[in-house]
C-alpha cells in the first residue's frame, strides 16, 4: 500500500506536482496515467525519497522510506530513465544492490531466471538491447520479494513479446496480493492490464477511479452520418433540434441520437445516405478529453482551431500520443492536438 | 537503516567490478615507479655534474617520488570516477533507492574506494622508493635513515588523500568531464605555475597537492622558507579534503537524485 498525502513539488515556480492525495492499493494493477510532463516520474520519485517533495508526504506500508529496513524487500522500482553502469555484468549489478540491503545471493540467479537473462548474466549490460535493459531493470525491481512495485513507463520501446511478457507478469504480481502501482502515457496500453486507474494532468490529480468506471463515464458514443446532400441533411437534423458536428470526408457527428431514429428521419425525408455508423470513441480520446479540460482553453464546437497559434514555443514534444481520431469538435484536421500542445505549454 | 556491513560489502561489489578500477590503479601505480625510477637514472647520471649548491641539498628518496606528479593524475581519474560514475550512469537512483540514508552511502562508498586506494597507495611508495634507491647507486637512501619511513610512508598517505579529495569534488559536480576538466589542469599545471611563480607562491603552497607533497621531503631545499613541517603540509591538505567532503555531504543530503 502506498499513501500520497497532498504530496507537491515545485522546480523554481514551476509546479511539477501539485497536492497529490491518493492511495494505492494492493492486490490490483493501478495504471498512473497522464501526458508525457505531466508529472508522473516525479511523483514516482519522490515515492522512492529520490527527490525531495516540495510539500507532503509518502507513505510505504505506513512507513517513510527512509524508514525501512533493507528497503528493496518492501519495494521495487523499475524506473524509467535507465539506471546500470554499463561496464558492470547484470549479475554484479543485481549483486550489488542485493547485497545492500542483505538480500542472499542465490536470489540473485532467481530473479535473473525470472527475467529470462540467465544466459547473459556475465555479460556486460552495455551490449544490451532496450528489450534486455528493461528485464535487467525488473529484475532489480523484483530481487527483494517486494510487496509494493512500481514500474515506470514499463513497455516504453518494447517489441509485442516483451510488452506481453511484461503485462502478464504485472498481472501475476498483482493477483500474488502485491500492490503494482504502472505509469504509462498510453491509456490503450492501460485498459489491458490495469484494473484502477490514476490520472493526473499537469501534476493535479484529475481522476482515481476504477478501469470500468472509467470506461462507463468517459467513453462517448455517437452516429457517423454521411450523404451526398449533406447540407439537406444537416437543415433536416437542424429542424428536428438534433446537434451535428461537421467531421472529415463530409460526414457529420451526431451525439446522444440512437442511428435508428437517424436513419428513420433520412428515409422519412428521402435522403439517401452512404454512411450510418454507430461509433464508439477510444478511450485514449476519452484520456485526451479528460487531460485536456485542465485548461482554460480548448476548441469545441466547431470553432476552428487556431492551429499553430496555440502551440507552444517548442511544438509538439516527442513522443507525445497523436490523438486517435477527429473530435467532434474539431473541424480541420490540422487542428488535432491543438489543445493537447496548448495543455502543455 | 541499512547495516553498515551490508552496504560497504555493496561497494566492495560495485568497485571491483568495473574495469576501470584496475585500469586507473594499475596506470597510477605504474607511472609513478616507472617514471620514478627513469629520473632516478638520469640523476644518478648527471650527480657530478650539478651546482655544488644543489647536491648538498640532494634529496635521494624525494627523488624516487619524482613520478608522482603524473601517477597522481591517473589517482584523480579513479576518485572522480568511482563517484561520477553513479552519477553519468543513472546508477545513482537505484543505489539510493537501496540506501535511503545518504550519509551511510556516501560514507561507505568512500570508506571502501579510500580504503583501496591506501593500500595501492602505499605499496606504489614502498615499491618506488626501493626501485628508485636501487637506480641512484652510492646516492641511495636507507628505509632506517632519519626522516626515510615518514615519507615513504606519507607517500601512500599523500596517494590516498589526492583521490579522496577527487572523490569529494566529484560528490559535488556529479558531472565526470567537469570534475576532471577542473581537477585535472589545477593539479597538473596551475597549482605549477602558482607555486613556481614568486609572486604567487607564498598562496600556491597552501594549496592541497603541493603542501602534502611536503610529506615526501626528507632533506629541506637550501633557500626553503615553508612555514611548515612535512605533518602540517599533510594537515593542510587533510583539511582540504574534509571541507571537499562536508560540501559533497551537505549537496548530496539536499539535492534531488
Amino acid at each position: 500500500m502506498i499513501e500520497l498525502e497532498g504530496l507537491t513539488k515545485h522546480y523554481g515556480d514551476k509546479v511539477a506536482v501539485d497536492d497529490l492525495t491518493l492511495t494505492v492499493r494492493p492486490g490490483i494493477v493501478t495504471g498512473f496515467l497522464g501526458p508525457n510532463g505531466a508529472g508522473k516520474s516525479t511523483t514516482m520519485r519522490m515515492m522512492l525519497d529520490l527527490d525531495n517533495p516540495t510539500a507532503g508526504t509518502v507513505r510505504i506500508d505506513g512507513k517513510h522510506y527512509r524508514q525501512l529496513q533493507d528497503p528493496l524487500t518492501y519495494i521495487g522500482a523499475l524506473l524509467e530513465a535507465k539506471s546500470v553502469h554499463g561496464g558492470r555484468s547484470a549479475a554484479n549489478h543485481l549483486l550489488c544492490l542485493a547485497q545492500s540491503n542483505g538480500i542472499p545471493r542465490s536470489r540473485v540467479t532467481e530473479v535473473l531466471d525470472t527475467v529470462g537473462l540467465s544466459g547473459v548474466a556475465k555479460k556486460r549490460s552495455k551490449g544490451f538491447s532496450l528489450g534486455m535493459s528493461q528485464r535487467l531493470g525488473i529484475a532489480a525491481a523484483l530481487l527483494g520479494d517486494p510487496q509494493v512495485l512500481l514500474f515506470d513507463e514499463p513497455v516504453n520501446g518494447l517489441d509485442p513479446e516483451g510488452i506481453h511478457w511484461i503485462r502478464n507478469l504485472m498481472k501475476n504480481l498483482a493477483a500474488q496480493g502485491r500492490t503494482v502501482f504502472v505509469s504509462s502515457h498510453l491509456m490503450s496500453e492501460m485498459a489491458l492490464t490495469a484494473e484502477h486507474l490514476i490520472v493526473i494532468g499537469q501534476g493535479r490529480l484529475m481522476a482515481d477511479t476504477s478501469m470500468r468506471e472509467f470506461i462507463q463515464q468517459n467513453s462517448r458514443s455517437y452516429v457517423r452520418v454521411r450523404s451526398p446532400e449533406r447540407e439537406k441533411l444537416l437543415d433536416l437534423l437542424h429542424s428536428e433540434g438534433i446537434d451535428a458536428v461537421a467531421a472529415g470526408n463530409g460526414s457529420l457527428e451526431v451525439d446522444g441520437v440512437p442511428a435508428d431514429r437517424l436513419g428513420e428521419l433520412a428515409a422519412a425525408h428521402q435522403l439517401v445516405l452512404h454512411e450510418l455508423s454507430p461509433q464508439q470513441a477510444s478511450l485514449e480520446e476519452a484520456f485526451m478529453q479528460l487531460t485536456a479540460d485542465s485548461v482554460e482553453y480548448h476548441a469545441r464546437d466547431g470553432e476552428p482551431v487556431p492551429a499553430q497559434a496555440g502551440s507552444p514555443p517548442g511544438g509538439r514534444a516527442p513522443g507525445a500520443p497523436q490523438p486517435a481520431g477527429a473530435r467532434p469538435g474539431e473541424a480541420q484536421p490540422t487542428g488535432w492536438g491543438a489543445d493537447w500542445q496548448k495543455k502543455r505549454s | 537503516m541499512a547495516a553498515l556491513g551490508q552496504v560497504i560489502r555493496s561497494e566492495w561489489t560495485k568497485i571491483r567490478s568495473v574495469r576501470s578500477t584496475v585500469w586507473t590503479l594499475g596506470i597510477a601505480a605504474v607511472l609513478t615507479i616507472a617514471l620514478g625510477m627513469l629520473i632516478c637514472i638520469l640523476t644518478n647520471h648527471d650527480f657530478q655534474s650539478m651546482p655544488a649548491r644543489e647536491r648538498l641539498s640532494f634529496d635521494a628518496t624525494n627523488i624516487s617520488f619524482s613520478g608522482m606528479g603524473l601517477g597522481q593524475l591517473a589517482m584523480i581519474v579513479f576518485g572522480v570516477l568511482v563517484v561520477s560514475n553513479e552519477y553519468s550512469t543513472g546508477m545513482i537512483r537505484a543505489s539510493l533507492a537501496a540506501v535511503p540514508q545518504r550519509g551511510t552511502f556516501l560514507f561507505c562508498k568512500l570508506l571502501v574506494a579510500t580504503a583501496l586506494v591506501f593500500v595501492v597507495g602505499l605499496a606504489t611508495s614502498f615499491v618506488a622508493f626501493f626501485a628508485g634507491q636501487a637506480m641512484l647507486g652510492d646516492l641511495r637512501a636507507h628505509l632506517g635513515d632519519p626522516g626515510v619511513l615518514r615519507a615513504v610512508f606519507g607517500g601512500g598517505l599523500y596517494m590516498t588523500l589526492i583521490a579522496l579529495f577527487s572523490m569529494a569534488v566529484a560528490v559535488m559536480l556529479r558531472s565526470p568531464m567537469l570534475s576532471l576538466g577542473i581537477l585535472m589542469p589545477f593539479f597538473f599545471l596551475i597549482s605549477n605555475i602558482l607555486g613556481n611563480v614568486s609572486a604567487t607562491r607564498k598562496v600556491g603552497r597552501y594549496l592541497p597537492d603541493q603542501a602534502g607533497s611536503k610529506i615526501m621531503q626528507v632533506v629541506t631545499p637550501a633557500n626553503s622558507d615553508v612555514p611548515y613541517g612535512p605533518w602540517g603540509g599533510l594537515g593542510i591538505m587533510i583539511a582540504w579534503t574534509v571541507a571537499a567532503l562536508l560540501g559533497g555531504y551537505v549537496l548530496l543530503k539536499r539535492r534531488d537524485a
